[in-house]
């Protein structure tokens, strides 16, 4: 297998793109990585787009096709594959890229991933990403998404010793981060008050423990390390890929409060790039709801099963922390378009490594990305390093 | 749910009937025509479930999809059956009866309709034992 670079990556705004279509937002973000990367589009050999549900979101499927057209790709019929693992689609995009270029099979790709949530209301969408766990024997008995981490989080309070305002400074980090990050969709801070504050979507979880609903894309260029400085003076190396899978119900699970995916993908992480946790410098995680950055924490070795809370409350995770997590400010401040956060995590950790951070770049040479799809049946991890 | 979707589970929804595999005797609710541990050596029949259990961790589901929406507050819980599998299920109980580790038993409900002239879909619920 080949040593696997990014040499480009690109963003959108992340919010309420009410103005802007799908297919543009993915373009927006598609035009920056290549203009990163210093690559034409007649260069590239193939697409990969993480996508979620754009058939339920827009109603539209054929996305690899679609993408490609509008990347102005289709008449030089470069290959272009949609990849699905609802909320993990980004990360498992960009796993298939490094996949195609490490095999041999593919030089310059280009991994992105798109959702564009806003066009449809509230319960819809609540709807829509319920299909992310088991429709038949979950979501008929009225489970959404909210409420299947809320029974996470009840399970975990119930057996460890988290407290209330423990999970909410986990919100109150993130939006710290997201403060800092000109992409964030909240870039407003805010305080343990304001969490506990707000109104209960699912006991014990409320609305600020919560990933908004969220229009966004990005994209990342990767190719052969051995080619990498042909288009750039500081490639970024992918120094593990892995990905892992568990029961689609959470009832299903061996511990609810454990997701043993993430457990699996991190140590296969950790053992193909021969790095332990204190190699890691920060750490994108998918904190889709508070409770989900706790077990991710744990889950992923970073402590102790029951500490992660007070790891979290000490200040260990935060910018200027040990162990910085969800530099961006994660899915909570940064917002979450569910296909497209595995690339913005990528993003995120090569804008760190690269020193492009801003406001809230933290000093680092190594970086891990968390991206989960469900409640925990799929889940990928990738480390970067600079 | 389409009512073809629907009506292909009208036993299990109606009557708790799951599956048992009788190579390693596990229990499986919901049911599986294919046994994860003993995979295609094992062997499986229909089991009828007693409809006892214990709640093992619940929500209290405030802001939920549209067909839900209604109903809101209801209490949501993975319930462990006495045969050993886990599922998701309503209790009907109010949020302050709910609890980790309380005895509950199945019943026959109304769970949700689709829209005003859909399918009305009736199924199991759970409700608190004395």
């Amino acid at each position: 297998m080949r040593d696997v670079a990014v040499i480009g990556v690109g963003c959108t705004e992340f919010g309420e793109h009410w103005g802007t279509s799908f297919r543009d937002l993915f373009v927006k973000a598609g035009a920056l990585a290549l203009e990163d990367a210093g690559v034409t589009g007649e260069k590239i050999d193939a697409l990969y787009v993480g996508n979620m549900s754009a058939g339920r979101f827009v109603e539209q499927e054929h996305i690899g096709a679609l993408i490609a057209d509008y990347a102005g790709l289709a008449t030089n019929h470069v290959p272009s594959t949609r990849v699905e693992a609802a909320c993990a689609s980004g990360g498992l995009a960009f796993r298939q890229a490094v996949i195609a270029v490490a095999s041999g099979m593919e030089d310059i790709v280009v991994a992105a991933g798109v959702e564009k949530m806003t066009d449809v209301g509230t319960g819809a969408s609540v709807d829509m990403l319920a299909s992310a766990a088991d429709r038949e024997w979950e979501g008929f008995a009225g489970a959404t998404f909210p409420g299947l981490y809320a029974m996470i989080a009840n399970d975990y309070m119930h057996r460890y010793p988290l407290t209330r305002e423990q999970l909410a400074q986990v919100a109150v980090k993130n939006h710290e981060n997201g403060a800092r990050n000109p992409i964030a969709q909240f870039q407003n801070r805010i305080t343990v008050d304001t969490v506990l504050n707000s109104s209960l979507v699912a006991d014990p979880l409320r609305l600020f423990d919560c990933s908004p609903i969220t229009d966004g894309a990005a994209a990342v260029v990767v190719v052969p390390l051995d080619r990498a400085r042909e288009f750039t003076d500081s490639p970024v190396r992918v120094l593990a890929s892995a990905q892992a899978s568990d029961t689609i119900a959470l009832h299903d699970r061996r511990d609810i409060s454990t997701m043993d995916a993430t457990v699996a993908a991190g140590k296969r992480a950790f053992a193909q790039s021969g790095l332990a946790h204190k190699d890691i410098d920060m750490v994108e995680v998918h904190d889709c709801f508070t409770i989900a950055e706790i077990c991710a924490i744990e889950d992923l070795g970073f402590c102790k099963k029951g500490e992660a809370g007070k790891l979290t409350a000490d200040g260990v995770t935060a910018l200027n922390g040990d162990i910085p997590v969800n530099t961006s400010g994660g899915l909570k401040a940064c917002g979450h378009p569910v296909g497209a956060t595995g690339i913005k995590q990528i993003y995120e950790i090569v804008s760190q490594l690269r020193g492009e951070a801003g406001a809230r770049q933290v000093d680092a040479e190594i970086g891990m990305a968390h991206n989960v799809g469900g409640t925990g049946a799929t889940v990928v991890v990738h480390i970067l390093g600079a | 749910m389409s009512v073809s979707r629907f009506w292909r589970k009208i036993p299990q929804r109606y009557n708790l009937v799951g599956t048992q595999c009788t190579t390693c005797g596990r229990y499986f609710f919901p049911p599986r025509s294919l046994c994860p541990d003993c995979r295609r050596s094992g062997k499986i029949v229909d089991h009828k479930f007693t409809g006892e259990g214990t709640v093992v961790t619940y929500t209290v589901i405030r802001s939920a999809s549209d067909q839900f929406e209604h109903t809101t507050p209801y209490v949501l819980a993975v319930v462990e059956l006495d045969e050993g599998p886990r599922l998701t299920t309503q209790v009907a109980c109010t949020p302050e009866e709910a609890k980790i580790g309380m005895r509950v038993k199945s019943v026959f409900r109304r769970v949700a309709a689709d829209g005003e002239s859909g399918t009305i879909h009736y199924g199991t619920k759970f409700v608190p034992v004395e």
